[in-house]
């Protein structure tokens, strides 16, 4: 697995913790976080920072629980941006985001199968 | 090992949300779950968590709302609220603490720290919890014993306000509470006419100050109220303390033995600051404690050696508890003897005195003290003051009408033993007498003092014709009382019933040289005050009153009507 997406070490602590419930984690992360893409284009298509700004924070939040360091590092900066209200980097950064994710969510995928077996 | 929590999460966030629920319940509590600020403050009512971990930005109802909520409904109780944050500005920090948070955790959650955080929480809440419940405790108590010294206050006011300290020869001033500082004022009538006085300090504040006043209370006015003297009091009321109370409680106090018609004043202080005798003159005797307090002494070892004042009409008799010399101002100075003194020095009308001590210490400590009592008793004619008739606790069946008896008190017995509270109590169990039992007492006082001190002891009554020798005069009566081995009082007493009523025929004799009938006869003033005035009252206060007549000694009557 490729730690610049995924951190494996917090994986191995999630999986600790989680027991049995780590495979539901993911997918509730994978579910969760489909969300907030819709959320996060929504916003920019309205062009309202705060709920961008909102959306980002909550994202971050959780990518940095799961390990997507490079995904919740996309978010900081889209939160960045909410903040200063500079919604013409805002289109940019969510395609960056919305590739990462792409690639995040297949890493789970497999972490997924391979958890299963 | 830390007891079960029920724990809130508060996460809007579900992938979050799962993680640290899963994270608690590892850690061995319960996890309840909400998704934003609404949720959890219903939740909070119906559940009342332990503790709180809230994330701070939710949609419907944001963390920083939802922790005000849940604090106001938490009341006084400690509900920790932990933000869950990413927030790194210090503005939205400070609003998580406004809100009432007591700690951050960031993400990504680290499960080593929030277990941490959540026992560190739990202690506080713990903490919080037992200050609680002692408040409440202390609260209880003090309520409790704010009660019993009500009750307490209650029950003494009643035994010790039954004397006399209204009458009008007395000034006093006294907290009310000044039983819980251990402070005591007594005064009672004495069936003889006079009264007798107490100032006592007890050691301790509180209950414990208290608690000893009741018997020293009851001891005080039963012994006096039947006829028993200073000194017998005296030894009663140590004993029973010293008997009574734990070691190193204890009752300093000055007691007066006050007699109008002998005019004369007995002290005993043992313990209290000086007491004065202010006389007409301007003299001032200080009274000086000579003794141990009430209490210390085994009944053995205590002294009941009094000293005996000659005084006029007018003398007065100031004394203070350890308060009055004790007060302090704001420089934590003492007011002392000397400041009290100057007062004393100071004073141009006799009357306003006492007005003026107290105006001195209220200027000198700025305040109304507790703990500070003061007296004033003034000689005053025996006639000015009004006793109540004499009480009594039988059913008022006795008809005790057709009797002689003879007493005969002889040396040894005459040392240690005042018949007088016997014979009183005798003869009062007479119905008829009761209405007459102070002249009655007053007469037969008189006459056992009389056959004592002249016959028994051989006194010269001329030795108190002025101040020095009235000491001399008691100096003997002492000594050659504390050797008697011989000589004897006879009591006759005689009722016949009467046309309904009856009569009491009283004589008294004694092994002396014989009743000098001379001491009865006009006496100018001067005399009069200082040796015979007891005898020419005797005359006054009874029936009739006769000697010489064949049969030794004094022979007095009294009579009473059918129904009386």
């Amino acid at each position: 697995m490729s730690d610049i997406h995924i951190d494996s070490a917090v994986l191995a602590a999630l999986q600790d913790v989680m027991e049995d419930e780590y495979p539901v984690l993911l997918d509730t992360f994978l579910v969760d976080s489909e969300e907030r893409l819709l959320l996060l284009r929504q916003a920019q298509q309205e062009a309202d920072a705060q709920n961008l700004r909102l959306a980002a924070h909550s994202f971050k939040g959780s990518c940095s629980n799961m390990g997507a360091n490079m995904l919740a590092g996309l978010c900081k900066q889209l939160e960045e941006v909410g903040q200063r209200e500079q919604l013409d980097l805002a289109a940019e950064l969510i395609e960056q985001v919305e590739r990462e994710f792409a690639i995040v969510r297949i890493l789970f995928k497999s972490e997924r199968q391979r958890y299963r077996h | 090992m830390i007891e079960r929590l029920s724990i809130l999460i508060v996460e809007d966030n579900a992938a979050d949300r799962m993680l640290l629920s899963a994270i608690v319940s590892r850690q061995g509590h319960r996890a309840l779950t909400a998704s934003n600020g609404l949720e959890a403050v219903a939740l909070f009512d119906r559940e009342r968590p332990h503790l709180v971990l809230m994330d701070a930005l939710m949609p419907v109802m944001d963390g920083f709302e939802a922790a005000r909520r849940i604090k106001q409904a938490a009341g006084e109780a400690l509900v920790p609220i932990i933000f869950l944050t990413s927030l790194t500005e210090g503005e939205a920090l400070v609003r998580c603490l406004e809100a009432g948070g007591d700690d951050f955790l960031a993400k990504p959650y680290n499960r080593v720290i929030l277990e941490a955080k959540i026992n560190a929480m739990d202690r506080l809440r713990r903490l919080q919890e037992t200050v609680l419940q002692q408040r409440d405790l202390i609260g209880q108590h003090n309520e409790y014993l704010l009660n019993e010294q009500r009750v307490a206050k209650a029950v003494f006011d009643k035994v010790a306000h039954s004397g006399c300290l209204d009458a009008p020869n007395i000034r006093y001033v006294q907290s009310p509470f000044a039983v819980f500082n251990g402070d005591l004022l007594l005064a009672a009538y004495k069936p003889s006419g006079g009264m007798h006085v107490l100032l006592g300090d007890f050691t301790g504040h509180g209950l414990p100050a208290a608690i000893g006043a009741m018997p020293l209370a009851e001891v005080f006015y039963g012994m006096t109220a039947k006829g028993y003297s200073l000194t017998d009091v005296l030894r009663e009321v140590n004993a029973k303390l010293r008997h009574i109370l734990p070691r190193g409680v204890f009752c300093c106090a000055t007691l007066l033995n006050v007699s109008f018609q002998r005019q004369a004043v007995e002290v005993w202080n043992g313990g209290l600051p000086n007491g004065y005798l202010l006389r007409v003159n301007g003299e001032r005797v200080p009274l000086v404690s000579r003794h141990l307090p009430l209490g210390v002494l085994e009944p053995a070892a205590f002294n009941d050696a009094c000293e005996v004042y000659p005084v006029s009409l007018g003398d007065r008799v100031f004394l203070f508890s350890d308060g009055v010399l004790e007060a302090g101002n704001k420089q934590a100075q003492l007011f002392g003897e000397q400041r009290l003194l100057s007062v004393f020095a100071d004073n141009q009308k006799p009357q306003a005195l006492f007005d003026e001590i107290q105006q001195a210490l209220l200027q000198f400590s700025g305040d109304q003290q507790d703990d500070v009592s003061l007296l004033e008793v003034s000689l005053v004619e025996d006639g000015q003051v009004k006793r109540p008739p004499l009480t009594f606790s039988d059913n008022g069946h006795n008809h005790l009408l057709d009797w002689s008896a003879t007493f005969e008190f002889r040396g040894e017995t005459l040392r240690y033993f005042n018949p007088l509270p016997f014979l009183l109590h005798l003869l009062l169990e007479v119905q008829g007498l009761r209405p007459q039992g102070a002249a009655l007492f007053t007469v037969l006082a008189e006459l056992y003092s009389n056959a004592l001190e002249h016959g028994v002891l051989g006194l010269e009554s001329s030795l108190k014709a002025n101040a020095e020798g009235f000491a001399d005069y008691y100096r003997q009566r002492s000594d050659r009382l504390a050797h008697l081995t011989d000589g004897f009082v006879r009591f006759h007493l005689r009722l016949l019933p009467e046309g309904g009523g009856g009569r009491l025929r009283l004589r008294v004799e004694d092994s002396g040289a014989g009743f000098d009938p001379q001491l009865l006869l006009p006496q100018p003033d001067d005399a009069l005050r200082l040796s015979g005035r007891g005898l020419a009252l005797v005359r006054q206060l009874s029936e009739r009153c006769q000697w010489g007549d064949g049969e030794p000694g004094v022979c007095v009557e009294f009579s009473w009507k059918a129904g009386a």
